[in-house]
């Protein structure tokens, strides 16, 4: 069995739950890495979507950022910012929305604006972008975060997008129809919603990863489901393809 | 109709101090060379809008040009935070910065409203999210025919919007094309607007009938500035550098690094110091 890392089995495992018919709004970073492992092997006509504007976009290398060239010369067609969030983004087009945060609570609410008060904060973050309106508005979520203390906290001081709010039917309550987050891919376990409650909970860990180092490294009690399997190791080929694709960025990025 | 003028007289002409500007750009075609002449004319407390203030923002912040900002995303895209507008935000450094922060959706529904001279832009949006909370320019409104409430905003109307376009015509009509952003809406919604391009061709041809043109008689002033959306990029003319992206997170992460930077870079240079950066490779 070939050696891979954390970051790798988040990436591959974030890659296999997308299928060639979803039509994936993409985050830059991890789920943009994901997006493109699950176009280059099992979902070849999966559809792309930047919030730049690109559809359908097919980058040889992962873009820096949200708007890169190679993101609108390999696309179907691009339009404009306030098309995309009208049209595609409001207009229900988009199956599943990838987000990642500095922060994320039990029920899958995310933080990327502030630690700390609002108006004076300690940490003054990027922003909700177009995380907000992803969140409501695409057919289900996926997150992709690393397992830690710091970024798993029991309460948000912040939410930027909603989750499953307060848990149970709070989606319901507030007139949304999609299903909100459905997956968090982090780099040792996956999780869930529990299907009553919406809490978080674990149903795979990683090949060589502990029920203990799952707890250890969340900031509340995290839940295991009844039955938890083993996330199935990368294999030579996932791991190939995302080791090519990112190679191919490092080099790509240090040149420009 | 526009005028074709320098970049410094066009500045000096259509930004005012205490003027709310909007310097767009979506990744592709920042107006660097135009912000970089703002600061060097010593422009002040202008109220700054922008989807996605990136480097040029934490720039025009850092020197203190700006008493505020809206904005919806401000980072350096793909590699990190924005120093000087954590520093403002955080220590107030150099002075303190008043925010209004919306989402993405938001701001391109309120450029929207803007160019179509709405006064307010609505949305499905904000559902379960904080930012109501903190924002009082995020209300309510409910639809007459289903009694569904929506999010409303009220519309962009800058006093003055700047962009980089790819070329105009020597009567003024510019061209853009590639990742779009909202620079149509933006410049649309603004009263003035000061649009630096690439180059200045005899006839603009738009390369299909559906290019995004803007016409003359809907812009203020056109500047011939090659190279102008460096380290950004010009579809066609060329890539972003995403090298010195990256770079920036070490320059602005100190006060005086970036301070040293500001003089040799923006202060003791002119606009043609971009035209190094374009080679054109277009057809």
């Amino acid at each position: 069995m070939t050696d891979f890392t954390p970051t790798e089995m988040m990436t591959i495992a974030a890659a296999r739950a997308l299928t060639n018919d979803d039509v994936c709004f993409v985050g830059i970073g991890a789920p943009s890495a994901a997006c493109n492992v699950a176009r280059l092997t099992h979902a070849p006509d999966i559809t792309l979507i930047y919030e730049s504007g690109t559809v359908g976009t097919k980058p040889d290398v992962l873009p820096l950022s949200i708007g890169d060239g190679e993101l609108c010369d390999t696309a179907l067609f691009t339009v404009s910012v306030p098309e995309m969030f009208r049209y595609w983004l409001q207009g229900g087009r988009i199956t599943t929305g990838f987000l990642g945060g500095a922060q994320i609570d039990r029920f899958a609410n995310l933080n990327t604006t502030v630690v700390g008060p609002y108006d004076h904060p300690k940490v003054r973050l990027p922003g909700g972008g177009g995380a907000p309106e992803i969140a409501s508005n695409c057919g289900q979520i996926f997150i992709t975060m690393a397992l830690s203390k710091r970024g798993f906290i029991e309460k948000l001081p912040f939410i930027t997008s909603m989750g499953h709010g307060e848990g149970g039917n709070h989606r319901e309550r507030l007139g949304m129809k999609t299903k909100g987050p459905t997956r968090v891919i982090t780099d040792l376990c996956i999780l869930e919603p529990d299907p009553v409650t919406k809490e978080l909970t674990v149903v795979s860990i990683h090949k060589g990863v502990t029920r203990e180092q799952v707890s250890e490294n969340c900031g509340w009690a995290i839940k295991f489901a009844d039955e938890v399997i083993e996330t199935p190791a990368p294999t030579e080929t996932e791991l190939s393809v995302l080791r090519d694709i990112n190679a191919r960025t490092k080099k790509a990025h240090e040149a420009a | 109709m526009a005028k074709i003028v320098s970049l410094s007289e066009a500045v000096a002409e259509n930004v005012r101090d205490g003027d709310t500007v909007a310097m767009e750009g979506f990744t592709h075609l920042i107006p660097y060379a135009a912000g970089h002449e703002v600061i060097r004319q010593g422009k002040k407390d202008l109220f700054l809008i922008r989807m996605t203030p990136d480097i040029l923002y934490d720039q025009l912040i850092g020197v203190g040009a700006a008493r505020g900002m809206k904005f919806s995303w401000g980072g350096n895209p793909g590699v990190g935070s924005l120093h000087r507008f954590r520093d403002a935000v955080e220590n107030q450094w150099p002075r303190p910065l008043e925010i209004e922060e919306h989402s993405h959706a938001a701001m391109a529904n309120a450029y929207e409203a803007g160019a179509a001279n709405l006064p307010f832009a609505m949305l499905r949006g904000y559902i379960g999210a904080d930012l109501p909370k903190v924002n009082p320019n995020i209300k309510n409104v409910t639809c007459p025919f289903t009694g569904e409430v929506l999010a409303a905003v009220p519309a962009i109307r800058p006093d003055v919007t700047i962009i980089h376009a790819l070329r105009a015509d020597r009567k003024g009509n510019v061209l853009l094309e590639g990742i779009v952003g909202v620079q149509k809406e933006a410049v649309l919604a603004a009263r003035r607007s000061i649009i630096t391009v690439e180059e200045i061709v005899e006839e603009l041809n738009p390369p299909s009938p559906n290019s995004v043109v803007l016409p003359t008689w809907a812009v203020t002033s056109v500047v011939l500035v090659p190279g102008g959306a460096f380290p950004s990029y010009a579809q066609g003319y060329y890539a972003r550098s995403n090298a010195f992206y990256i770079a920036w997170d070490e320059i602005a992460r100190d006060r005086g690094s970036f301070q040293a930077w500001i003089k040799e870079n923006v202060m003791e240079a002119r606009p043609e110091d971009f035209a190094k950066y374009a080679k054109k490779h277009a057809a």
